[in-house]
C-alpha cells in the first residue's frame, strides 16, 4: 500500500467536500463527520504499525523521481503527531455536537475543521518546503473561517488581526523560500539538507535559518512574536478555540523542529543557541501571562505559550534526551490542550462566566468536572505518573547533559508556575462558597458535553502511564531528527 | 425618461458566448500552449458576471439554475477523484496517464486524465468566483 501516508490527509479532505454538498441537513453532516474521523484515525494508527515495522514511509506524487516530484514523507514523529492530531479533533467534533450551536453547523463548520485537518495533517507529512507552505495557507484558510465564524463583534476585530498577522507571516515564509531556493537550487527537505551540508552551512544559510524561526515562531507563537495568540484564540467558541490551541500553534514548532534538525545542524553555536534563549524568554512571557489573569480562558491560552516554548528548549539541545523529550511533551501537551479547553468550556457553560472571581463553590454541585478538571491540571504540571512527568524529565535530563543549568531551572521553575496558574482556577471555581446563583443549564447537555472530555482526559492519563510502552516509538521518532541522514536516505533511497 | 439597455443586453448575448468559447479554448490549449485550468476558469466566470452585470440576479438565476458552491466543490471533487483513480490503480497519488485516441473529427488526439484535474480546477475558479461575487452583492439588507 504506497498511498498509505496519504490516507490520513485524503480522507478529511474527501468527507470535508462530501459535506459541502449538505450544507442545511446538520444530522448527516455530524455522522458524516464523525466517520470521516474514525475512518482517518483507523488509518493513521495503521500508518504508525507500519512505520514501525518497515521505517520510513515515502511516496513521490506522480510517479516522479524523488527530489523532483513533490514528496510525502512519514517518519515516526509525523506519524505520531498526524495521529495525535485526529483523535483531538474526533473528541472536539464530539463536544461541538452540544455547544457550538446549529446556526454555526450550518454553515460549514465541520467541512473548515476537517479542511484544516487536511491542512494539518499535510503540514505535518510533507517532505517538500514549497508543499509545507501551501500546506499551511490550507490549514490558515480554514482556520479564518473558524475564527469568524458567527459574526460576533469581538470575533471580527480579532479576525482581522488574525489574518493580518498571517498574511505578513506568509509572506515572509514564501520570500525565505526564494532566498532558499536561490542559494541551494532544491525544494526537496532531503535534498536541502544534503546541498547545505555540501557547502557546510556559510553565513546566509544562518540568516535564512533565523528567517525560517521568524516565520514558524509568528505561527507557533515564541516570544516576541506571540503578541497575537491571546486576544484572537479568546475571540471564538470554546471548540474552536480547543482545536487552535492544541493543534495550530503545534505545527509551527513542528516546522522548526523539523528545519533546525534537518536543515541547520552546521553552525549550532549560533541557530540553536538562539532558539535555546527565545524559548527560554518564551516561557518567562508566558508564565507570566498565566499567573496576572483571572479570566480562565486566558490563562490557559498562555500555558499554550509556556509550553511552546518548554518543547522548542528541549529541540534546542540537539540531543537524543532532549529531542526524545520534545517529542514526549509536544504530543502530552497537543492532548492535555485539547482536554483542558474543553473543561475550561465546560466550567464557561455551567457558571456562565470566564471570570474567576465570580465563580466558586462547584465542587458541590458538578463533581465529575472538578475532579476531572484536577487530573488534567495535575497533568499539565507534570506530576508523575501523568502525561505532562516524562517529557519534561527527559527534556531537563537533555538541559543537564549539554550543561545548560540555568535553563533547566528556568523549566522546572515554569511547571510550578504553570501548577499555581491551573491550581488558581480549581481553588477559585470549585472551592469555597457559591458566590452567584449558577444559571439554568440544560444536564442533558452537560452529561453530553462531559462524554469527550473524560474520554479526552483518560487518554491524557493512559498516555502518561504507558509512556514505558510508547518509548520505542518515542526513540524511532528521535533517531531520525537526531540522525537527518536517515531521512535523507529514506527519500533519496540512495 | 425611461432607462433602457436594449443595446447593452444585445452585444452581451453575443459577447456571452464569444467568452465561453474563448474560455473553453484557453482550457484545452493549457496543455501545451499558455492556458489551462486557472485561466480558463477565470475566463469562464467572467462570462457570468457580465451576465449579473448586465441583467438583475434572478433572470440569470432562472437561465442557470444550479448553485455556485456546489460546482466549486464538485471541481474539487473532480480533481482530488483523478488522484484517487490512481491510488486504486496501485499507483502513486496523482499519477498521470495519457492514451492515444483515434477521435472522429478530430484525428489521433493525445487525451489525459491531467485534463480532468484541470476541469477541476476550472470548475473551482468558476463556483468561487461567482459565488464571491454573488455574496457580495446579495450581502446587502
Amino acid at each position: 500500500m504506497i498511498n498509505l501516508l496519504l490516507f490520513p490527509i485524503i480522507i478529511p479532505f474527501f468527507f470535508a467536500m462530501i459535506l459541502l454538498f449538505f450544507k442545511e441537513q446538520v444530522i448527516v453532516q455530524r455522522v458524516l463527520t464523525l466517520i470521516g474521523l474514525a475512518l482517518s484515525l483507523v488509518a493513521s494508527l495503521w500508518l504508525i504499525a507500519t512505520v514501525k515495522t518497515e521505517g520510513i514511509q515515502t511516496v513521490t506524487l506522480g510517479s516522479w523521481p524523488a527530489p523532483f516530484g513533490i514528496t510525502m514523507v512519514s517518519d515516526m514523529f509525523s506519524a505520531m503527531l498526524v495521529t495525535t492530531t485526529i483523535s483531538i479533533t474526533f473528541f472536539v467534533v464530539l463536544y461541538s455536537f452540544s455547544s457550538i450551536g446549529v446556526e454555526r453547523e450550518r454553515f460549514f463548520y465541520y467541512p473548515a475543521i476537517l479542511f484544516m485537518i487536511t491542512g494539518i495533517n499535510g503540514a505535518f507529512t510533507t517532505g517538500d518546503i514549497f508543499n509545507m507552505f501551501v500546506f499551511f495557507e490550507v490549514l490558515l484558510i480554514a482556520s479564518y473561517l473558524l475564527i469568524v465564524l458567527g459574526g460576533e463583534k469581538r470575533q471580527l476585530r480579532e479576525s482581522i488581526k488574525y489574518i493580518l498577522i498571517n498574511v505578513i507571516s506568509s509572506a515572509i515564509f514564501v520570500i525565505t523560500v526564494a532566498y532558499l531556493y536561490s542559494i541551494i537550487g532544491t525544494l526537496n527537505m532531503a535534498d536541502i539538507s544534503v546541498k547545505i551540508a555540501e557547502i557546510n552551512q556559510p553565513g546566509i544559510i544562518s540568516v535564512i535559518a533565523i528567517l525560517f524561526l521568524i516565520v514558524f515562531g509568528i505561527k507557533g507563537a515564541i516570544f516576541p512574536l506571540y503578541f497575537w495568540l491571546p486576544n484572537s484564540y479568546a475571540a471564538p467558541p470554546i471548540p474552536v478555540l480547543a482545536l487552535f490551541g492544541a493543534l495550530l500553534t503545534k505545527v509551527g514548532v513542528y516546522a522548526i523542529t523539523r528545519t533546525y534538525t534537518l536543515f541547520f545542524v552546521h553552525d549550532i553555536g549560533f541557530t540553536h543557541q538562539f532558539l535555546m534563549i527565545l524559548s527560554l524568554l518564551t516561557i518567562i512571557a508566558g508564565c507570566i501571562g498565566a499567573l496576572a489573569y483571572f479570566d480562565v480562558k486566558q490563562i490557559i491560552i498562555y500555558n499554550i505559550i509556556i509550553a511552546v516554548g518548554v518543547i522548542l528548549f528541549g529541540v534546542a539541545q540537539m540531543n537524543t534526551a532532549g529531542l526524545e523529550g520534545a517529542i514526549f511533551y509536544l504530543i502530552h501537551d497537543m492532548l492535555i490542550k485539547g482536554a483542558l479547553f474543553v473543561l475550561i468550556g465546560i466550567i464557561i457553560y455551567v457558571t456562565g462566566t470566564s471570570n474567576l472571581r465570580e465563580m466558586g463553590g462547584l465542587i458541590k454541585t458538578h463533581a465529575t468536572l472538578g475532579w476531572m478538571y484536577l487530573i488534567a491540571a495535575f497533568g499539565l504540571a507534570g506530576i508523575p505518573p501523568l502525561s505532562g512527568f516524562i517529557g519534561k524529565v527527559l527534556i531537563t535530563k537533555g538541559a543537564f547533559e549539554a550543561d545548560h543549568i540555568i535553563g533547566s531551572i528556568i523549566i522546572l521553575a515554569s511547571s510550578l508556575v504553570v501548577l499555581l496558574s491551573v491550581i488558581r482556577i480549581f481553588i477559585y471555581a470549585f472551592w469555597g462558597p457559591q458566590k452567584n446563583e449558577l444559571p439554568a443549564r440544560d444536564k442533558g447537555v452537560y452529561r453530553q458535553m462531559m462524554v469527550p472530555a473524560i474520554m479526552l482526559v483518560v487518554v491524557t492519563v493512559a498516555y502518561g502511564v504507558g509512556a514505558e510502552w510508547l518509548m520505542p516509538y518515542m526513540t524511532d521518532a528521535a533517531d531520525v531528527l537526531a540522525d537527518p541522514s536517515i531521512y535523507i536516505n529514506a527519500v533519496l533511497k540512495e | 425618461m425611461k432607462k433602457n439597455d436594449v443595446i447593452l443586453q444585445t452585444v452581451t448575448k453575443i459577447v456571452f458566448f464569444i467568452i465561453l468559447t474563448f474560455g473553453v479554448e484557453l482550457f484545452l490549449a493549457g496543455h501545451n500552449s499558455p492556458g489551462g485550468g486557472f485561466i480558463g476558469g477565470l475566463v469562464l466566470s467572467s462570462a457570468f458576471v457580465l451576465l449579473y452585470l448586465v441583467y438583475d440576479i434572478e433572470t440569470v438565476h432562472r437561465g442557470t439554475p444550479f448553485d455556485f458552491k456546489r460546482v466549486a466543490a464538485l471541481g474539487v471533487l473532480l480533481a482530488v477523484g483523478t488522484g484517487m483513480l490512481s491510488i486504486v490503480f496501485g499507483e502513486p497519488f496523482l499519477t498521470q496517464t495519457t492514451w492515444l485516441v483515434d477521435l472522429p473529427v478530430f484525428g489521433e488526439t493525445e487525451l489525459g486524465t491531467m485534463t480532468i484535474f484541470e476541469a477541476g480546477v476550472a470548475l473551482t475558479v468558476l463556483g468561487v468566483v461567482v459565488t464571491i461575487i454573488l455574496g457580495i452583492s446579495e450581502d446587502v439588507e
